[in-house]
Formats: structure tokens, sequence, C-alpha cells
């Protein structure tokens, strides 16, 4: 006889939990608030949802790392995300054209998201540097073996970028698939420089040396965060683009890095 | 009269040529499973501009390659692969049930990982690539040999599989004959083993050909990407699909049309003689 009413209130208690976590709770500030980003974030925004989750007692941030364009394919089919961050303006273009960002939000931020981050080209070579590469102009030499992205994929759209403002033809032995494989080659001294993102190169840690170049400017890519339209917390996803944004975020994106925007 | 005979003819002829539903459903099932996704390619393809995509010097680049690599990858499984399987089959050496164990490892291990254990071992700073770069001026990633290499890693285990199943079914009484008459263990495995388990070997080597055809992993990794060099048709297939989804359905389409080629000319040759 007194197991029905136990068993009744953890029913309640349940039923209670289920229904804050989709947003409905009496307190807004406690429960789930989600955050989809592209994978070169991941470093930093795990980094930042501790820091946020010890700011917001109750609230957990629960973050979702993929390529960008997945990521806006899965929100423009109804994915239940707070927050998008993407690494390059054209993805953000397919969200904003899609679902939309919240009106309030972008009215005060910017219509095309707030862009809180840069990546830029870096040159990476193995850590013996077999080739004393120094510059961009070293990597167009005959016995010089490199990486490149191919074409295809937006690092290789970067790369081109950068090579035709340093007006330089390089061969690559191999056009990757993706800016990782190039990272691969590199920390295997299997080539001898390859182009790279600098969050790349600091992710790589002590295997690889990264080499900054003047021309990488003409390719840096826009890191934008939004506000989505349908996101079922809005108070709490507001604060957290606000701490992505603020000087704390700022360093803990520097410490990946990534450049100020 | 004869009237009564002439029923039992035609129902005995026609048992053979109406097989049991329990068989025949599923076989359906299995063939639209096969056959549908290929439908997919077809009806998607831009058949307008096909003939112009098609004799596209970089397709028609990446279509030799293809083509010439797996050949010589299945004359290298051949030459390695069907003495290994004699010895598996035949012989009883310690360790023999580990070695065949091993030998499956690449079925089951990700073609992106064996094209990582390549370049470990023969990368320039792998473990015996390092020498042959020191001693020999030798680096073989990003050359059509790593292509090869990687395509052999991935496809010998499809023939040594199946050329050792066909000599475990084989009739080893032939051999016994054979030795008993005189003939040393060379001359029974080229004269008697070998000819009785052709079917088998050419099964196998069909098999490894299919495999090293559609090889993408190990490749990519090993051999890096680079079109007339490495770029492969899987790899030209990947990196169209990254920009233009419609190249990619003419690549994987000319790919599909070429193999089917290929595999039914020696399928008929193979079933002719054999």
């Amino acid at each position: 006889m007194r197991d029905l009413p136990l068993g009744l209130t953890a029913a309640l208690t349940a039923a209670a939990a289920a229904l804050t976590a989709c947003g409905g709770g009496t307190d807004p500030e406690a429960g789930e608030m989600t955050v989809f980003a592209a994978a070169s974030l991941t470093d930093a925004f795990e980094e930042l949802a501790a820091e946020f989750e010890a700011r917001h007692p109750g609230t957990e941030v629960v973050l979702n790392f993929a390529g960008s364009s997945e990521l806006a394919a899965q929100i423009n089919a109804g994915a239940p995300a707070d927050v998008f961050a993407a690494a390059d303006t054209a993805t953000m273009g397919q969200v904003v054209e899609g679902e939309g960002l919240n009106d309030e939000w972008a009215a005060e931020h910017g219509e095309d998201g707030a862009v809180f981050a840069t990546n830029a080209l870096r040159i990476a070579v193995p850590a013996d540097d077999p080739a004393g590469i120094e510059d961009l102009d070293d990597l167009a030499g005959a016995d010089v073996s490199v990486a490149l992205c191919a074409d295809e994929v937006p690092c290789g759209a970067a790369t081109a970028a950068a090579l035709e403002a340093a007006g330089l033809d390089i061969t690559p032995v191999t056009y990757e698939g993706d800016v990782r494989a190039v990272l691969t080659k590199v920390e295997l001294g299997e080539v001898d420089a390859g182009l790279v993102y600098a969050t790349d190169v600091r992710a790589a840690g002590e295997g690889v040396t990264g080499i900054s170049f003047p021309e990488a400017e003409e390719a840096v890519n826009a890191y934008p965060i939004g506000l989505l339209a349908d996101a079922p917390r809005p108070g709490p996803a507001a604060d957290w683009i606000d701490l992505v944004l603020s000087q704390d975020g700022a360093a803990v994106l520097a410490e990946a890095g990534f450049g100020a925007p | 009269m004869t009237g009564s005979a002439a029923p039992a003819g035609p129902v005995l002829r026609a048992r053979p040529g109406r097989p049991p539903w329990p068989l025949v459903l599923p076989a359906l099932v299995g063939v639209a499973f096969l056959v549908l996704p290929m439908l997919g390619l077809v009806v998607r393809a831009p058949w307008p501009d096909m003939g112009r995509r098609v004799t596209e010097p970089d397709v028609l680049a990446a279509l030799w390659l293809s083509l010439s690599t797996a050949t010589v990858t299945t004359a290298l499984c051949l030459v390695f692969g069907v003495p290994l399987a004699w010895l598996l089959a035949r012989t009883d050496f310690p360790g023999r049930r580990l070695v065949r164990a091993l030998v499956a490892v690449p079925l089951v291990v990700p073609p992106v990982v064996g094209g990582v254990a390549l370049l470990l071992l023969l990368g320039r700073n792998g473990l015996l690539g390092r020498y042959l770069d020191a001693w020999f001026g030798i680096t073989v990633p990003f050359t059509p040999a790593a292509v090869v290499l990687a395509q052999t890693f991935v496809a010998m285990p499809f023939l040594v599989i199946s050329v050792e199943g066909a000599l475990r079914g084989a009739d080893r009484r032939y051999e016994e004959a054979a030795a008993t008459l005189g003939a040393g263990r060379v001359t029974v495995f080229t004269r008697v083993t070998l000819p009785m388990v052709l079917p088998g070997v050419g099964a196998g080597a069909i098999l490894c050909w299919a495999r090293a055809l559609g090889e993408f992993g190990a490749t990519i990794t090993f051999a890096g990407n680079f079109p007339g060099t490495t770029q492969t048709m899987p790899l030209a297939v990947y990196m169209a699909m990254q920009r233009d989804p419609e190249a990619a359905i003419v690549l994987s389409l000319v790919l599909l049309l070429v193999s089917l080629a290929v595999l039914a000319t020696l399928r008929e040759k193979w079933v002719n003689t054999a």
C-alpha cells in the first residue's frame, strides 16, 4: 500500500523533469541548452561550456560537433538546436535562409550572425623540418614535397586564394580530401610541408610546426555564431553567445589558435 | 495406349524448370536490393552531356589508372596468394591457425587504417621505408606503385580465401596417385593440383580484381590523390562528390559499366573453358 504513493511521486518527478528538459519548466535558467558547432571548435567550446555551467548552475550545455554543412542540413531539417556556430559565412547563410535566426537577437547582433573568430592558413612542417622551410616561396622548390587540400573542398579554395595572392604555382604530391588528411601527412613526415589552418597546427601539438605567411590574410575564414529562430532555450542561448563574444571567450579561442574577428 | 505415358513426360521435365519459392523469393529480394541502388545512379545521370564528360582527359586518365593498377594488383595477388593458400590448405606448420587469422585481418580492418599502417611501414619515416629512402632513394607513397600496394593489401585476402577453399574441396587422391607414380611435389602442384582448382583461382582473381578496382580508403591514405598519378576512379568520384554530384554520378556509372563489361567477358570465358 505504501509503495503506490511512492511510485506516483517518482512518476510525477520524472514527468516534471521531462517538462523542464523540454523548456516548459518554471525556472527559465534550468535544463539543457544545445549548441551545434563546427568540428574545429571542439576544444575551445568544451572549455567554454565548463565555464558557462559554472556561471549558470542548473543549465547543462549540450555540444554537438560535426562538419558545418552537415550541421546546417540537420538544423534546417528541424534538429532542436539553440545556437549554431559555423566555420564559414556561406554555411551560416544556409541556416539564415532555412530555419532563420531569432529576430530580436539578429536585430541586435546582425542578420547573418555575429563573427566571433577567424582561422587563417599556416604552413605546417614536421618538427624536424627536413626541407628547411621558411616561407611560402620555399614550397615551390623542385625537391620539396607538399600536400595541399583539393580544390573541391573548402580548405582547398582558401589554399588557391592564398597561392594566387602570392603569385605561386605549387605542384603538390597529393591533393587531399580534407585538411586533417594534409595534417596527417605532415605529422607522419611523408611530406616536407602542407597548408592547413592555424587551429590544426595548434591541435597537432609538438609534432608539427606552423609558419605564418602574409598571403594567408587573403583567405581568412570567418566563424559566425547565431541564435536560432526555433531555439527551445533562447535565454541561456543568448547568454552563451555573449560568453563566446566576451573577452573570456576570445582568450579561450586564441588559445586554440583562432584569430580575432 | 500411349496416352497413359504422355503426362509423365512433361511432369518430369517440368520439375527442374520450376525452382521452389522458398529459394526464389529471397533470391529475388536479394537481387532487388543489390540492383535498385544502381537504378538510382542510372535515373539521376545527366545523359545528354554524358559523352562529353566521359571523354574528359582527367576521367580517361583515372579510368586507365584504375584498370591498370587493379590488373597489376591481381597479378601480384596470384603470384603470392596462390602459394600462400596452398601452404594453408596442404601443410601443417606451427602457427598455421594464427597465420590464417592474420591473412583475414585486412578484411576487417577499415581500409583507411590499412593505409596508415602501410605509411608507418613503407612511408618516408616508416619501419622499412626509411631505409628504402636512405639507401636507394626510393619513396613509395604518392606513386602508382603505392596504389598497387594499397590495393594488394586489401584484395589479397579475397584470393587466398577463395583458393584455400577450392584446395580443401579438391579430391586429394589425384595428388596422391601422382605422387605414387613418382611426381615431385612441385610437379604435383603445377600438373595436378593447379588444374583441379583453376575455377577457384579464377573466381578468387575476379573477386580480387573487383575489390582492387573499388579500393578507396587505403589508396587515398597511402598513395594520396594526384590526377594521372594516384587518382583512381573511386578517388575521382569522391573528389567530384564534394563539388559536383552530377559529375560523381557520371564517374560512378563509367566505373560500373566498364567493370561489368570486364567481369561479364571474363565470366563467360571462364564458364566456357572450365
